[in-house]
């Protein structure tokens, strides 16, 4: 053992000697971005890591860091592969003296895939909009976080804008509701919840599958039409969103009445289906746009100096770079609140992030004063509930950009946080874990 | 010079058939086999343990299994990846439902329920032959990645598939450490790559080759085609299934059916294509080089040419220069990097006098 500590200190003299060029002695707080850039995904990558990235340029640059505190960041590319994801994990986990604090990589097979790591290295896991849905019992477990909405909350909250529609929940009585899903794990994600749901409102749903990639769907939505739903409820990502649309333009299914997931709701899944895409529905949690101050602000100190992220400029402001600016400001905010508990202009630590995370309420008030009220939903998390929101807004595309079309929308907590409690009792059972009691919890 | 045989004279039958005849090569091979298990664990960080190490050895393990179809039997196969899940759920479910089942035993279950699964699908070889048998082996990727996520059964019920693996107990010693899991599958992949080696040096390997060679001709010659072709599957489907639950077990920790996919089955394909058809040595280097290279690019790429280039710009530079270096290497060498080591071991033979 002792020739492995010699090895390690040799190792982080090396890297300390080798940051020592670049960083200057200023306090410093680092975190890994495992972003994916090349590959059928890079719209989303490229977006989401844009957004972060530029959100880190601005507090830097405008704020000179949090509490005087530079952000810096390395990347990995992980390619949306599994195993090249776990690899930048463990790349990424050190960084000369600085543990990583918090990873994300914007993937669900990689959020699976390190899942279990996280809590034995005490790096938080943040999975916004992706991952496995009962992980929002904070309970079971104490170092994923889901947060703002997961898929069984989206697929209430779906649910529930429909009801809007038809102005009350007990119109939903006898409505026939297709759902025309892409067949890998997550698209099954949110059926439990429909199929619960269908039971209380007694509505009916027919569950078809689209093989993967998705960009064949004649018989699908010859399907839809012999059947006649009243909506479609779409569960598609990547390319298999525009070609629905075609296709059920083709078969003439109207566009308002499809209602997609948040995979579905980004420019780039709507433009390439042109005319047919025209009042298409779409779930969000970070509408798209550019009248949010914080992006204007971004313009102003970050592009306008030419040191934005984005190759073209003209995408921010799209739905996932606005995705990613929210991941940029949930991560700013949580760490100004463990600086504030443990040292402010201080670097933090794993755990003090994870702290951080759990106790992190975003309100009204907070959200206006960062220049992002609207582009994402409040937040409040606790010991027991790592999600936060859970709320969901739909906006509508008319041909050119996203209108949104409803105000966030509540998912039925009830029936929800009965799922994910069931469901992670289950699995604390078969992995022999003793769930925390949150009322120890300070 | 150093690397000279002049001397070593072999007196008796099992000195001139065993698996490295030159003193040098034995030394090196030995001290090789020191260094990974007494050295590595110690010196190397959790970095290089977990993320480079134990998926090497892992990949290299998946690439011997289509090694012995593809390179020693002769016959192209795409469904390495299903195969390799068959392994990790086979696993899983064994220990999830055999209480008090050695995590040893589940493993080699695991194998054993690929190797069926890799006969099964093996049979259309007995009619079908090169790309036509490609297809067919395609057919086992898809379909086994389908019925995966398809039936919950598979994955206990968890609504998207994921399996996340149990812990690893032998005896009452625990593999919850990378030094040990490392370790671990150092283990088992030496054993069964040294059992794959010798496979090849027997009647069996022989008449293997004999079928990739000429199938017609062997059959002439009296090997049994149905038997040695299905054979040559079970094996190499019960490499793959055990490396498909190392991958799930001290590699992932969490796997999903889609990881398992069409291009985990390419790569393990390009693995034995660079590293060298018909060669243990070739799984491990191909191993290596696939998995590595893009690794090194990216930290380069991050860390000094990506200081002045956009990062967009930085992740597809890997990609093209990745590729430029296979075209490279297959220009260079179309044998692999196995006839390049060979190549050089002639050279270093009459080093300093070549005439």
């Amino acid at each position: 053992m002792k020739l492995k500590k010699a090895w390690l200190t040799a190792m982080a003299v090396a890297t300390v000697w080798g940051a020592a060029g670049s960083a200057a002695q200023a306090a410093e707080q680092y975190i890994g971005l495992p972003s994916y850039r090349v590959g059928s995904y890079a719209a989303g990558g490229t977006g989401v890591f844009g957004g972060w990235i530029d959100y880190m340029k601005l507090i830097n640059e405008r704020d000179g860091g949090v509490n005087g505190v530079k952000l810096v960041w390395q990347e990995c590319e992980t390619e949306y592969n599994n195993a090249r994801g776990v690899e930048c994990y463990e790349r990424l986990k050190q960084h000369g003296e600085q543990q990583n604090v918090l990873f994300a990589p914007v993937s669900t097979g990689i959020t699976f895939a390190v899942f279990e790591r996280v809590a034995q290295d005490k790096i938080p896991l943040l999975s916004i909009g992706i991952g496995r849905s009962d992980t929002a019992d904070g309970r079971v477990f104490p170092w994923v976080f889901p947060m703002i909405a997961t898929y069984w909350s989206q697929a209430s909250a779906i649910v529930g804008y429909l009801g809007q529609r038809e102005g009350g929940m007990d119109k939903l009585k006898g409505k026939k509701i297709a759902v025309l899903y892409l067949d890998f794990a997550p698209g099954k994600e949110p059926f439990p919840v429909l199929d619960r749901l269908a039971q209380k409102w007694g509505f009916t749903t027919e569950k078809i599958a689209v093989a993967m990639p998705g960009n064949e769907q004649q018989a699908q939505w010859l399907q839809i039409r012999q059947m006649r739903p009243d909506y479609v409820i779409l569960l598609t990502y990547g390319v298999s969103n525009p070609t629905a649309l075609k296709t059920a333009a083709r078969t003439g299914f109207p566009a308002d009445r499809i209602v997609g997931w948040w995979w579905a709701g980004a420019e780039e899944d709507v433009v390439p289906a042109g005319e047919a895409a025209k009042g298409f529905v779409a779930g969000a949690f970070d509408p798209a746009g550019t009248d949010f101050p914080v992006i204007q602000d971004i313009q102003k100190y970050v592009y306008a100096k030419g040191q934005g992220d984005m190759q073209d400029p003209k995408r921010v402001g799209s739905v996932y770079y606005n995705r990613g600016v929210g991941h940029g400001i949930i991560y700013v905010e949580a760490l100004r609140l463990a600086q504030e508990k443990f040292g402010k202009g201080k670097p933090v630590t794993g755990e003090q992030m994870r702290w951080a995370l759990e106790n992190l309420k975003l309100d009204e008030k907070r959200l206006e004063a960062i220049g992002a009220k609207g582009l994402m939903p409040t937040l409040a998390l606790s010991c027991a509930d790592h999600e936060g929101s859970g709320r969901v807004r739909f906006q509508q595309w008319d041909g050119e950009k996203w209108v949104p079309v409803s105000d966030w929308i509540e998912p039925d907590r009830e029936l929800v946080r009965s799922l994910v409690e069931e469901s992670a009792a289950a699995y604390a059972k078969e992995k022999g874990i003793t769930p925390r009691d949150c009322s120890k919890e300070q | 010079m150093i690397y000279r045989e002049a001397g070593q004279f072999k007196a008796s039958y099992e000195e001139d058939q065993q698996i490295f005849p030159i003193k040098q090569d034995r030394i090196v091979m030995a001290a090789l086999v020191v260094a990974a298990f007494f050295v590595a664990p110690f010196v190397a960080s959790e970095y290089w343990l977990q993320a480079v190490l134990t998926p090497v050895l892992v990949f290299a393990l998946a690439a011997l299994g289509l090694n012995i179809l593809t390179g020693y039997a002769g016959q192209l196969s795409l469904g390495t990846g299903a195969f390799m899940a068959v392994g990790a759920y086979a696993t899983y479910n064994f220990l999830l439902r055999l209480d008090g089942l050695p995590f040893l035993a589940g493993l080699v279950l695991g194998g054993l329920s690929a190797a069926a699964v890799g006969v099964v699908f093996g049979l259309p070889s007995l009619r079908i032959k090169g790309f036509y048998l490609a297809m067919a082996t395609l057919a086992a990727q898809f379909f086994i990645v389908w019925a995966l996520t398809k039936f919950p059964w598979f994955s206990n019920y968890s609504s998207s598939g994921i399996i996340s693996a149990q812990r690893i107990e032998i005896l009452g010693f625990a593999f919850d450490t990378p030094a040990r899991k490392y370790l671990l599958t150092l283990a088992i992949v030496s054993l069964l790559a040294l059992a794959a080696k010798n496979l090849a040096r027997t009647n069996t390997g022989r008449s293997w080759m004999a079928v990739r060679d000429m199938d017609v001709a062997a059959e002439v010659i009296g090997i049994p085609l149905m038997k040695t072709k299905l054979l040559a599957f079970a094996v190499s489907s019960f490499y793959c299934g055990i490396a498909g639950g190392l991958y799930a077990y001290t590699y992932l920790g969490t796997v999903e059916p889609d990881g398992f996919g069409l291009d985990l089955s390419f790569k393990i394909l390009f693995m034995i294509i660079i590293g060298g058809m018909g060669s243990v040595l070739g799984a491990f280097l191909g191993a290596a080089f696939i998995l590595l290279l893009p690794v090194g690019l990216n930290v380069l790429m991050h860390t000094s040419v990506g200081v002045l280039v956009p990062a967009t710009l930085a992740s597809n530079l890997e990609l093209i220069v990745f590729g430029v270096l296979i075209v490279f290497f297959l220009i260079v060498e179309p044998h692999g990097l196995t006839r390049l080591w060979q190549i050089g071991k002639e050279k270093l033979r009459l080093w300093p006098f070549p005439h």
